[in-house]
């Protein structure tokens, strides 16, 4: 049990529920909050800079459909709704019934003044099970953190400059590598 | 093209691999006509920086001819540019700030992991050093790309020589820096320790900015006669003890400001420096860090620590209750190029800042092998081995 005098945020806490993993990053974002907002309520931008989206469709009415990468070249997939929205401010959503990972999670858009704004992504999801749920598991229980926080450099780097940094020296190579 | 790459400790290679091409919207592609080994280049050689991988491509110290433009490069097709060994992005909050060498973009998103977990915060990327640093491509080659060609190069006015310009590159501005984080004040006596390029270029800024005296510190005899064509008083640490030169030499006050131009390979049989080359090649620590030490302890009560060398892990016996209880300050950091370079360009034209003079070797890229091992084997006479891709080969 946290007490009030821990300002810290509950994802860094030291002892959490095992059977639900959380995971959140935090990145300072040099251009406006509403720009950064309008870019990402646009679920179909995700994927120019998350590394392990393939693909989202939108549905209709605050619903989309997600296609994410798993291991061994395996896909998962599931359709996700927006449960809250704060214009410029903050996207909470949701995934719906039968997803192959249930997941919920929320990104914040906070001003920061001179230096921009802050973006904080808060991920919890709940590990599959089966085989390939372990599989999908495995790159889940150790991966979201990396992956968050690897897909908001992304998306700093695309606000901020207008490009995605890769040590690709062509073309050729920038295709092998990916994002 | 053909490109030096690095294979393993002491077996670089020139191979042919693919050109580069313009791959984001700012890039350029420069064609290389003056590349330098970097005395940091030898920490690579030596096997010293981790996250190397066989065919990476080295060089951080280049210009050259502007060949391709990507639609959002500001360069022009033809223009000749000295290149900054920093990657960054100018439009960040440390760009904003000039802290070119912290900008959080130049890394690519997965390379920031490594410096993330070891150093708390990811840096800039840089050419041709280690996948920690970006794994880019360096430009010890005919062709480089380099990415946001809108904030790093700058444009050299025609008729001027590469080999005038060519240091604004790394070694010029960071020895500018490292005199600048020396906070010089009018009738200072600085030490240097180091005269290799970096610390030959903090003993000619240190004057510059109002130094009285500068004692630099080597075991070289060609480079300790390199510093004193340029007004420096010299310490031969072979010949004599460092720590009591320099009490006699400042009546017993020691250095105002100290400069460790030296870093993790320092060269000399002290004890600390024997523990820690044992400590290395055992991964117990990484870096070898006489100088810094002795620098901290010579250095005046109330003083200023410069450290320009390039560390990149782990030390022990640093002499922090000598560094707290004589109140000193240290600033340190890979060198913010991009916010040194117009100043010194014009300081070069002006003739206040003599750059060339370091230069013993000129060689066509492939001899670039035999060019490490000569720099690595003989660091007295070869001061500096400038290779240049479109000279004819020996």
């Amino acid at each position: 049990m946290a007490t009030d005098l821990d300002d810290a945020p509950a994802v860094t806490r030291k002892h959490s529920n095992p059977d639900r993993e959380l995971t959140a990053a935090a990145v300072t974002i040099n251009r406006p909050a509403a720009e950064l907002f309008a870019y990402y309520r646009d679920f179909t931008n995700l994927p120019t800079f998350m590394e392990n989206v393939i693909r989202i469709d939108p549905l209709g009415g605050g619903r989309s459909h997600w296609v994410v990468k798993a291991p061994g070249g395996r896909s998962v997939e599931w359709d996700a709704r927006v449960t809250n929205e704060v214009e410029s401010e903050e996207i909470t959503w949701q995934s719906e019934e039968g997803a192959d990972v249930p997941n919920s999670g929320r990104v914040t858009f906070r001003d920061a003044g001179a230096r921009g704004t802050v973006v904080t992504a808060t991920i919890a999801y709940e590990p599959p099970a089966g085989t390939i749920g372990k599989l999908i598991a495995k790159m889940f229980q150790r991966e979201p953190a990396i992956q968050a926080r690897r897909d908001l450099r992304r998306f700093k780097q695309l606000m901020e400059t207008g490009e995605i940094a890769t040590p690709a020296m062509n073309a050729q190579q920038f295709e092998e590598m990916g994002l | 093209m053909k490109a030096l790459a690095w294979h393993g400790k002491h077996d670089v290679r020139v191979d042919t691999v693919d050109d580069p091409g313009i791959v984001n919207p700012r890039d350029a592609i420069i064609k290389v006509t003056s590349t330098a080994i970097c005395g940091s280049d030898l920490h690579l050689y030596d096997g010293y920086i981790p996250t190397m991988q066989s065919g990476d491509i080295l060089g951080h110290e280049f210009m050259g001819e502007v060949v391709e433009v990507g639609p959002k490069s500001t360069l022009k097709k033809g223009q000749r540019v000295v290149v900054p060994f920093t990657i960054a992005c100018g439009a960040c909050y440390h760009c904003g700030k000039h802290q070119y060498s912290a900008c959080d973009n130049g890394l690519p998103a997965d390379n920031q992991d490594i410096a993330q977990e070891l150093y708390g915060q990811p840096m800039s990327g840089l050419f041709g050093y280690s996948h920690m640093t970006g794994g880019y491509a360096g430009g010890q080659a005919e062709y480089v790309r380099v990415p946001f060609s809108d904030v790093g190069p700058i444009v050299i006015p025609e008729g001027i020589d590469d080999d005038k310009v060519l240091f604004l590159s790394d070694i010029l501005p960071t020895g500018w820096m490292a005199a600048e984080n020396a906070e010089i004040e009018p009738g200072d006596t600085v030490a240097v320790w180091g005269c290799g390029p970096v610390g030959l270029f903090a003993v000619q800024s240190a004057f510059l900015m109002g130094a009285e005296r500068v004692i630099a510190i080597d075991h070289f005899p060609h480079r300790l006669e390199l510093a004193k064509k340029f007004g420096a008083e010299t310490i031969n640490f072979e010949q004599s003890e460092t720590y009591e030169a320099l009490m006699l030499m400042t009546g017993g006050i020691g250095p105002d400001a100290v400069i460790d131009a030296v870093g993790l390979e320092a060269h000399g049989f002290f004890v600390d420096n024997v523990i820690d080359q044992i400590k290395a090649s055992t991964f117990l620590g990484t870096d070898r860090t006489h100088s810094i030490r002795q620098a901290i302890v010579a250095c005046r009560k109330g003083g200023r620590v410069s450290m320009p060398a390039v560390y990149g892990g782990f030390v022990d016996k640093f002499p922090l209750g000598a560094f707290m209880e004589k109140g000193l300050t240290l600033k340190t950091g890979q060198t913010h190029v991009q916010h040194y370079m117009p100043g010194l360009l014009q300081a070069i034209l002006d003739g206040k800042i003599d750059s060339d003079f370091l230069i013993s070797h000129r060689m066509p890229l492939e001899d670039a092998p035999k060019g490490y091992k000569m720099f690595h084997d003989n660091q007295n006479e070869v001061t500096k081995v400038v290779l240049k891709p479109g000279m004819a080969a020996s």
